[in-house]
């Protein structure tokens, strides 16, 4: 256990809009003290001008995201105890493949663009005045969708994805993961679209497998699992036969 | 470089080095086998070369690049192809050990 007077050394990548540079902070320790809280002390307390993003602190919005000794993390879900070792610093850099606006703020706009070009978006076949179709939760396409559906756009699976990184084009796993799941949505109408989408240039037949995604995903998703499934689907799709993946 | 230090993206790595050291390896193999077209001597000549010592050492790398390259490549039709739900760990491992078994098969039998 921590006593109060301990410090922890902590290094943060910074970027103040024209240059790249590097700031290192003493930082108290805390029992049970997570990274976010470390970020918020050092803000506070030491350089206010340090720019990051939070919302709920619980885990819930996934807006604290960051790159947390090399790997992409929830800094409000990550303890400080488990990333870093007795006398070892702490680095907190931006997540990767997104522009960084300030320090730890990245701009997501790229990120949610994909989302639009991989047609990630609900296309209703009916009205209001219809009534609601009824799917069991045991439906089989309601069980491939349920697997993917608890996603919350914190853009963790798109920092670890390599293949973001050397394709700026790739679609990445949360746009391909969302589409996966209205691939599977009986109420959805725009399958052909969606499926053309993720099978261009940019799309799911870019990925190497390399589960980045699946490892990082602080909900336990698996978009890797997800991209794979529209690679079959588009697959199939090719077949005269094969419009359903059975 | 730490959020790749999970299996899949070694086993990635692995497949990618193996698939390129394949790629090297072919146009070679073609040109001993293009040997014979010019006459049993010049292929027998080259065949003696592949029974010095580091050649047939170099063989047993090659045994395993072939074995972790197909397995590699089975691995990921399994997990692209197929909707069982696999645990990719003990498939990625299955897949190395297996080709290390046969690597060691061919070792064992050229010595």
């Amino acid at each position: 256990m921590k006593t109060k007077d301990q410090t922890l050394t902590v290094s943060i990548d910074r970027f103040d809009g024209t240059s790249h540079y590097q700031t290192t902070h003493d930082v108290p320790t805390r029992d049970n003290q997570t990274v976010l809280d470390v970020v918020t002390w050092i803000q506070q307390h030491d350089d206010p001008t340090l720019s990051y993003r939070f919302a709920c602190r619980v885990g819930m919005c996934g807006s604290c995201a960051m790159n947390i000794n090399g790997e992409p993390k929830w800094s409000c879900r990550t303890h400080v105890s488990k990333v870093v070792d007795a006398g070892s610093a702490l680095r907190i850099s931006p997540l990767r493949n997104m522009p960084i606006l300030r320090d730890l703020s990245v701009d997501m706009t790229p990120f949610f663009d994909k989302w639009t070009q991989a047609v990630g978006y609900f296309v209703p076949t009916q009205t209001k005045d219809d009534p609601l179709p009824a799917i069991k939760s045991d439906d089989r396409d309601r069980a491939k969708a349920n697997q993917s559906i608890e996603c919350i756009n914190c853009g963790i699976c798109y920092s670890a994805c390599d293949v973001v990184a050397a394709n700026d084009a790739y679609l990445g796993p949360a746009a391909l993961n969302r589409a996966w799941t209205l691939v599977n949505d009986e109420r959805d109408g725009g399958a052909k679209e969606r499926l053309e989408a993720v099978s261009s240039d940019a799309g799911c037949h870019n990925c190497h497998s390399q589960h980045g995604c699946s490892t990082y995903c602080p909900n336990l998703l698996a978009p890797a699992t997800s991209i794979a499934g529209l690679k079959r689907q588009t697959l199939l799709n090719l077949l005269p036969w094969g419009s359903h993946d059975d | 470089m730490k959020h790749r230090s999970h299996p899949l993206w070694k086993a990635f790595v692995v497949h990618r080095i193996s698939g390129l050291a394949l790629a090297l390896f072919l146009p070679v193999h073609f040109f001993v086998l293009g040997l014979a077209l010019e006459g049993a001597e010049s292929l027998n000549a080259a065949l003696k070369f592949s029974e010095l010592p580091f050649v047939k050492s170099a063989e047993v790398l090659l045994v395993l690049l072939l074995a972790v390259h197909l397995l590699g490549g089975i691995r990921i039709l399994i997990l692209e192809l197929t909707q069982l739900s696999w645990d990719q760990r003990i498939l990625n491992r299955s897949a190395f050990s297996l080709s290390v078994v046969i690597a060691g098969i061919f070792l064992w039998s050229a010595v």
